[in-house]
């Protein structure tokens, strides 16, 4: 394996999930955005959805790069 | 029509840079052509599993089974599942200890196998191998093509790369050569520095991105119709309860029937596609290697619905009509007019028409509009998502685009430089030249691709036309592979014969046959209309199963009447002779424990949904 797949799998939901909960706590107030989405402020809990699943697979991506480093040697 | 907004785009770049960057990180790891071929067969497992997964989910699979749903109802979750996951267990379990062959070419000769054709020439002779690999060459072409353009056309009428052609002054035309071209040029690149290591961890990638995208999107759906209950109730009982697409309601032997079209259909995909198989066979060893399609397996139990249910909350939803809203502010009267376009408004709920040039909605002979039912993801997407978590829905159908023409661009690099260039250009080529020949048959094969998709264009049913593909291709492959493993008996003529027949007997089968009320030419029936099948897809189901049972009795009885191989010169490529360790893991450790509870769970899946 040349590096854990999962540590750029993590930094990409996670940088996506920060993306669209800035996004969705600005446009909060903003009715017409979320209009379309059933009234929910969809990029705020989806954001946050994808952050708490980014930071897990990047996690668990540096333990397993940490072990394959430690092999390595 | 949407725009896409600031943080869309800066989503969608966000994705292209993920990609390049697996490509520009594995670029020093790229020292010969078993590196740039096989990711150095050095993967785990589940990684493999995982980009299997990226593979199987490519843009005719996401826009398809969405069409599926929207057609056909919740069955469709029943046909996929079934058809794919026992094919994907039984590729796992008993195909994949002979297709990976042996790790190093050291130990026992020349049993490093890098392509489903190479297994071939190894297992039988050289003219089975060169038959395969041009037939598949054209085959993962064809493919990539076809999927290219059906998504393209989708990002053409939803104006998604309607901003980049204006600055560059396209006409109209050029958008959909520009929707075709960037994708495949990012896919190309990131394979070009990558090799099949960088195609995998993006597929892995491309996988989660695809259900990340889509998952949003049906669970606003699922609110706004009423949650599964709404969804029940607006979907008429009979699209919801209807057997199996194609079939009619007539008892146990239908049933089994559509279970041994499922079987041939599931088996030709997931046990013989090397598109698919590639990623498992660069795993770094052979329990890596059978543990892959099983994890695979695990997670697609769950897939079918993710990508299904859009189809079916986009027939649900109400269809949108041209209206007129009067208000009366202050004593002035507004007239607010919101107008659909006539092929929308034709269609049912999200799903439009097929328009003509003009944009009216194109009807059969009896009158009924014809549906295009391919945009129903796609609408559903637009429906729901806000600006922001826009990006995200494009970037998950970018995605799952990307993955599956990646899949095609390695493998036919593969293909195309182990068995075709190594074996009838340049017997002994140095590894140098077999890296830089890799490199130029990716370039060589996005170029046919683009060709490909291009002429995809002026083909107006391009899915009966993959259907048929899959008739001449897989379903024989998936025939002689069975009888390549499992019998010791089978020879190289044999195999050839039983290619060639099952190739044959689709072709003769599909120029005989026509679909009620369709014109003769692609749709079937060039030669003379004497069989008439209820629907196309009937029609490409029953040209596969014939095809592989022709091709099945066609390479056992010439099998029969030639010379086999002597048995130690098959070690390793047939079941029965491949070198086992004594099972010492723990009952419940082993794959088949796991690929049993996959298998309970599945049958569990379709009880309930069906």
């Amino acid at each position: 394996m040349f590096y854990d797949p999962r540590i750029s799998m993590g930094m990409l939901f996670t940088l996506i999930g920060t993306i669209l909960t800035a996004f969705g706590l600005s446009t909060r107030s903003n009715i017409d955005v979320y209009a379309k989405s059933t009234g929910i402020d969809a990029n705020l809990w989806w954001g946050l959805v994808l952050l708490v699943f980014g930071i897990i697979v990047l996690t668990l991506g540096r333990r397993g790069q940490a072990k394959l480093e430690k092999e390595k040697k | 029509m949407p725009s896409l907004a600031a943080p869309d785009s800066l989503i969608l770049l966000i994705y292209a840079f993920f990609m390049l960057a697996a490509g520009f990180s594995l670029k020093p790891a790229m020292t010969g052509s078993r590196e740039f071929m096989q990711a150095g067969r050095t993967l785990p497992g589940w990684l493999c599993g995982m980009a299997m997964l990226g593979a199987g989910l490519g843009s005719q699979e996401v826009l398809g089974m969405g069409a599926a749903g929207a057609r056909y109802g919740l069955a469709s979750v029943g046909f996929f599942a079934l058809g794919s996951i026992p094919a994907m267990l039984f590729a796992g379990l008993y195909l994949m200890p002979v297709f990976y062959g042996s790790n190093s070419a050291g130990d026992s000769g020349n049993k490093m196998i890098r392509s489903i054709p190479e297994y071939l020439g190894l297992r039988f002779d050289r003219k089975t191998r060169v038959l395969n690999a041009f037939l598949f060459a054209a085959m993962s072409i064809f493919g990539a093509g076809i999927a290219l353009y059906a998504l393209a056309r989708i990002f053409v009428a939803l104006h998604v790369f309607d901003r980049v052609a204006n600055t560059f002054n396209l006409p109209p035309a050029g958008v959909l050569l520009l929707a075709m071209g960037l994708p495949l040029a990012l896919v190309l690149a990131y394979v070009l520095l990558g090799g099949l290591g960088a195609a995998m961890y993006n597929q892995a990638m491309q996988f989660c991105l695809t259900l990340a995208g889509l998952l949003p999107a049906v669970l606003l759906g699922l609110k706004r119709i009423g949650g599964w209950n709404g969804l029940k109730a607006a979907v008429p009982v009979e699209t919801l309860h209807a057997p199996m697409p194609g079939a009619h309601p007539m008892g146990a032997g239908a049933i089994v029937l559509v279970l041994a079209v499922g079987l041939v259909v599931g088996g030709g995909i997931w046990c013989t596609d090397f598109r698919l198989l590639q990623t498992a066979m660069a795993a770094k060893n052979v329990e890596s290697a059978q543990r892959s399609p099983i994890i695979a397996a695990a997670v697609r139990l769950f897939v079918p619905f993710i990508v299904v249910a859009p189809g079916l909350i986009a027939v649900a939803l109400p269809t949108p009509h041209t209206s007129i809203v009067i208000h009366n502010d202050n004593g002035v009267i507004y007239h607010e007019i919101t107008v659909v376009p006539p092929a929308v408004e034709a269609g049912i709920g999200l799903v439009p028409a097929k328009a003509d040039a003009d944009g009216k909605p194109i009807r059969s002979a009896d009158g009924h509009a014809e549906l295009d039912y391919a945009m129903a993801t796609p609408n559903l997407i637009l429906e729901f998502l806000p600006a922001g978590l826009l990006g995200l829905g494009v970037s998950a159908l970018l995605a799952c685009l990307m993955s599956g023409v990646a899949a095609s661009v390695t493998s036919f690099s593969t293909v195309f430089t182990c068995d075709i260039f190594q074996q009838l250009l340049a017997r002994n080529a140095a590894d140098k030249r077999l890296l830089a020949v890799a490199r130029w048959a990716a370039v060589g094969g996005a170029l046919l691709a683009f060709g490909a998709a291009s002429a995809a264009i002026r083909l107006d049913s391009i899915l009966d036309a993959m259907l048929l593909v899959f008739a001449i291709v897989n379903a024989p492959l998936f025939a002689v592979l069975l009888l390549a493993a499992f019998w010791k008996r089978a020879t190289g003529h044999g195999a050839f014969a039983g290619l060639t027949a099952g190739a044959a007997a689709a072709l003769l089968h599909h120029g005989l046959a026509l679909p009620r009320g369709d014109q003769p030419g692609i749709h079937g029936g060039w030669i003379a209309a004497l069989i008439h099948p209820s629907s196309e897809l009937v029609l490409g189901l029953s040209t596969a199963t014939l095809a592989f049972l022709v091709s099945l009795l066609t390479a056992a009885v010439v099998s029969v009447f030639t010379k086999a191989r002597p048995e130690n010169d098959l070690e390793g490529l047939v079941h029965s002779l491949v070198r086992r360790d004594p099972a010492n893991a723990k009952w419940w450790k082993r794959p088949e424990a796991m690929a049993a509870a996959i298998l309970v769970a599945a049958i569990a899946v379709n009880l309930i949904l069906i």
